[in-house]
């Protein structure tokens, strides 16, 4: 690989007083920023402070509305990501675009021209995977993988590019520490090659440890910029937010009711040749209680919050039990009439329709279950809108949830808004069971202490919440209950105070289970 | 060089609003140029397609008459099309609810009682939802494609309605020629008013397309299609089943296309022929595309591919052109009305050196 080259003195890339208009909103407005050859470099702020559309215009996927992007001292037009690549700069997008049923050099050989052979681009792949730490085997399939595997994909056909600025969307997000400790370790050698790093996330241990220099945003501006290293997380996340986070506090949770939650002996056999089956899950929430499962993702999460929330019902009703009655086989109306409330992964197109407004967004989840209060004109179903409205107003107003207009469409929220209505919808109705997947993924540090808080606050009120999480400081900050999902099994479960990040990370990479614990304790 | 669709950070609002008529304009423009092309005078020809129809009582009627099965038609599969099911059969459930619907005067022409009229057009309407029930029952429980299936059983009815006529339903009276029985009066939909042929088919037309749309926009019921059409997934979430959506789309539009059959062999023919329909069902999907899915639109589309088919016949007569003019003209339309609405959402790019780009940019 050809040396990376630098300007003499001069800054990789600079933006100046860049800005981007969405109509009269400035998602961006005009940010200053400057990428210093050989530093990470961190990008800090809320969600829909503007970092995404930051990194868009640098990587050509936007075009700024006025400013002017600098790269190695000359003013650059980036029409497209085409263009970027050819700049030398790369980017490894938080959701990745790879092809399931492929292998990992056909993947890769997908960016590139049409005329390299598959065996030249694996060979290069290996070559460039080993050098900078990142063990993959180009003619795995990606199905087979984990995702951390998959983001070493990402990162590989980047680095194919030989780019000298490579933009990570938060990388770490979907890592176990394990993983995330062995990704900082290849940024390290990026970095003493001299190549720059943009580096965006909200995680603020993160930040301060690996990357030399932070600008943070809020609300599209540039709020800060700084070392890390010489702030606290909390002055960090004051800049990100404009105020103190409060952090979630747990006192009183101890009175513990009776069961609500039940799931015995929970299989379900895989439904495609990608999806985990679950083997055996046992688990109890009691009112009071919040348990949270933590677990990799792809180890059967989602499956268990779809034979949980009854979008795909189990064959048998005594799998599940929710208030001490069978729910197994019942779908998610029965569920919910039952008292529980859900909350699924994925915002867009699950959660909630994108393109419709929040008020449709409300029917959504709650047609039956308030069906009294929204629904009028018996058999004819007639939505009452007027009084939709209002609730939904009311929720916004509760959750705190910024937008644009009264009644905007879901999908011009930013995540972290949308992610507070949506788990606001569910609290509005005080359910007696909440089930959330991923409740804080992609929100920022404001939002998801909000979020936090009110599933703490739920709880308390005598509710039973299952929190299914990827990310540990969540899982510390609300359990009071953890076990660990990893392949489809579900670990015993533990007490919160009980459990350390280590043995966590040791129950994600499946080294737990009676029939293994044995076989260890006989070997001994 | 290679072209590519560019979606569009933000759509134009108004250019969504006009581009139905945009589509008319130039469709009427690329119609003035084909006109030209055949050696007419294009101003005249375009005049007698499609101003004269509009001066004269009896055209008046005879578009009420062409608008009536559209209509019906394009609202039922507004429905189907919002809830993201695409029946392009639309025409086969046409001519399988004439059938049906002619039993009752065909099979026992020798009852005669009021009850006839509105048992023909229940027939008419099971009819035609049984016969959208086989690509329904083949996508819910097969995964089968349903443009695919519901296009061929057209072809199915359409044959079939042949072998009727010429077969078993030919009529004793009619000297070989291959059609059913003429409908006892009472069989016969009544008129509207006194002037002339439209007949009560343009007001089940313009009832069913206004009740859908209160469906659409007031009731849970049009929710769960919106929502279902949007992301299956959402549907899932709300507790709606994206399976018995199939059904209920399928169903609905196949009985809508049924009624409008039977009311189209009651109302205006008059008994059952080799050929039923000038492509009525497949005409509907333009107009419900050209009235943006929303069935009040679809009343105005409607009304307009009705001119078409009566300004068709006109510049037959008095131009001497082709009857396929018509279908030149629809297909115009629907043509520019989609290019239209992709255009809003997209731009065009052109891209010229892709090799240049990707070895440049590639490995090295």
């Amino acid at each position: 690989m050809p040396a990376v080259g630098s300007s003499a003195g001069g800054p990789l890339l600079a933006v100046r007083s860049l800005t981007k208009l969405f109509g009269s909103f400035a998602a961006c407005n005009g940010i200053d920023l400057e990428i210093q050859p050989g530093e990470i470099h961190a990008l800090l702020g809320e969600n829909g402070a503007g970092k995404s559309t930051l990194v868009k215009m640098l990587f050509g996927v936007l075009a700024p509305t006025s400013g002017e992007i600098v790269w190695k001292g000359d003013s650059v037009r980036i029409p497209s990501p085409g263009a970027a690549r050819r700049l030398g700069i790369g980017m490894v997008f938080q959701h990745f675009s790879l092809f399931e049923a492929l292998t990992v050099a056909e993947n890769i050989a997908l960016s590139l021209s049409p005329g390299i052979s598959l065996s030249k681009v694996a060979e290069e792949a290996s070559r460039l995977s080993h050098l900078y730490g990142l063990p993959l085997d180009p003619k795995a399939h990606v199905a087979d993988l984990s995702v951390g595997e998959r983001q070493r994909i990402e990162i590989v056909r980047a680095l194919l590019q030989n780019p000298e600025l490579i933009i990570l969307d938060e990388p770490t997000s979907v890592l176990t520490p394990q993983e995330a400790d062995r990704l900082f370790e290849t940024l390290d050698k990026l970095k003493a090659e001299g190549r720059s790093v943009l580096y965006i996330s909200h995680r603020l241990e993160e930040v301060q440890r690996i990357c030399d220099r932070a600008t943070v945003l809020r609300h599209g501006k540039v709020t800060g910029a700084c070392d890390p290293r010489k702030e606290t997380p909390a002055s960090l996340a004051r800049m990100m937010v404009g105020s103190d986070v409060a952090s979630v506090s747990t006192a009183g949770t101890n009175t513990k009711g009776d069961v609500l939650l039940e799931a015995r002996h929970l299989s379900v056999p895989a439904r495609t040749p990608f999806a985990v089956a679950l083997k055996n899950v046992c688990l109890k929430v009691r009112g009071g209680e919040v348990l949270a499962i933590a677990g990799v993702a792809g180890n059967g999460q989602g499956e268990l919050f779809d034979a949980l929330s009854g979008e795909y019902p189990a064959a048998d009703a005594s799998a599940v039990f929710i208030r001490n009655k069978p729910a197994g086989n019942l779908g998610i109306t029965a569920r919910r009439l039952m008292g529980a409330g859900f909350v699924p992964e994925e915002r867009h197109g699950h959660a909630a329709v994108p393109s419709l407004p929040l008020s449709d967004n409300l029917v959504l989840a709650r047609s039956q279950s308030d069906r009294r209060t929204f629904l009028g004109g018996g058999v004819l179903g007639i939505i009452k809108h007027a009084v939709v409205r209002l609730a939904s107003r009311r929720i916004s107003e509760t959750m705190d949830v910024r937008k644009s207009g009264d009644d905007p469409a879901a999908g011009s929220l930013s995540g972290g808004n949308l992610q507070k209505y949506i788990v606001g919808r569910e609290l509005d109705r005080q359910p007696a069971v909440l089930i959330v997947n991923q409740p804080t993924w992609g929100v920022d540090a404001g939002a998801a202490s909000r979020i936090r808080q009110a599933l703490v606050d739920l709880a308390k009120s005598g509710s039973a919440v299952l929190v299914i999480s990827q990310d540990l400081d969540e899982i510390f900050e609300v359990a009071t209950e953890i076990a660990v999902i990893s392949e489809g099994r579900l670990s015993d479960v533990y007490p919160a105070h009980a459990l350390t990040r280590e043995t966590i990370g040791l129950l994600m990479g499946g080294m737990y289970g009676k029939t293994e614990g044995e076989e260890v304790a006989h070997a001994h | 060089m290679r072209i590519e669709l560019e979606r569009r950070a933000n759509p134009s609002l108004l250019f969504s609003v006009i581009s139905p008529f945009l589509a008319l304009a130039l469709t009427v423009f690329a119609g003035g140029i084909m006109f030209a092309l055949l050696g007419k005078d294009p101003v005249s020809a375009l005049y007698s397609f499609f101003i004269e129809p509009l001066l004269d009582i009896w055209s008046l009627h005879e578009i009420a008459i062409k608008a009536a099965p559209l209509i019906l038609i394009g609202a039922g599969l507004s429905v189907c099309y919002r809830s993201n099911n695409w029946n392009i059969g639309a025409e086969g459930q046409f001519i399988a609810g004439a059938i049906a619907g002619a039993i009752v005067p065909v099979v026992f022409h020798d009852w005669h009682s009021s009850l006839v009229l509105p048992l023909m057009l229940i027939f008419g309407m099971i009819g035609g939802a049984l016969y959208a029930a086989i690509p329904a029952f083949l996508k819910a429980h097969m995964n089968t494609n349903e443009i695919l299936t519901s296009l061929m059983l057209v072809y199915i009815a359409q044959l079939f309605l042949d072998w009727l006529v010429r077969g078993p339903w030919r009529s004793p009276d009619a000297y070989n020629f291959p059609v059913s029985r003429d409908f006892a009066p009472e069989a016969i939909l009544p008129e509207l008013v006194s002037s002339g042929r439209a007949n009560l088919g343009f007001v089940f037309a313009v009832v069913a397309a206004v009740g859908l749309w209160i469906m659409m926009r007031y009731t849970l019921k049009g929710f769960e299609i919106t929502v279902l059409g949007q992301s299956e997934r959402a549907g899932r979430f709300a507790g709606f089943s994206s399976r018995r959506m199939i059904w209920f789309s399928m169903l609905l539009s196949g009985a809508f296309a049924g009624l409008a059959g039977i009311s189209e062999v009651s109302g205006v023919i008059g008994k059952l022929q080799p050929v039923i329909s000038p492509g009525y069902g497949f005409t509907a999907i333009i107009v419900a595309f050209l009235g943006r899915l929303n069935p009040l639109g679809i009343i105005a589309a409607g009304l307009f591919l009705a001119l078409t088919y009566v300004g068709g016949e006109a510049v037959q007569l008095t131009l001497g052109v082709s009857d396929k003019v018509t279908r030149v003209f629809q297909g115009l339309l629907l043509f520019f009305v989609l290019s239209c609405d992709t255009l809003i959402q997209y731009k065009i790019r052109l891209v010229f050196s892709r090799f240049r780009q990707t070895t440049e940019g590639g490995a090295h």
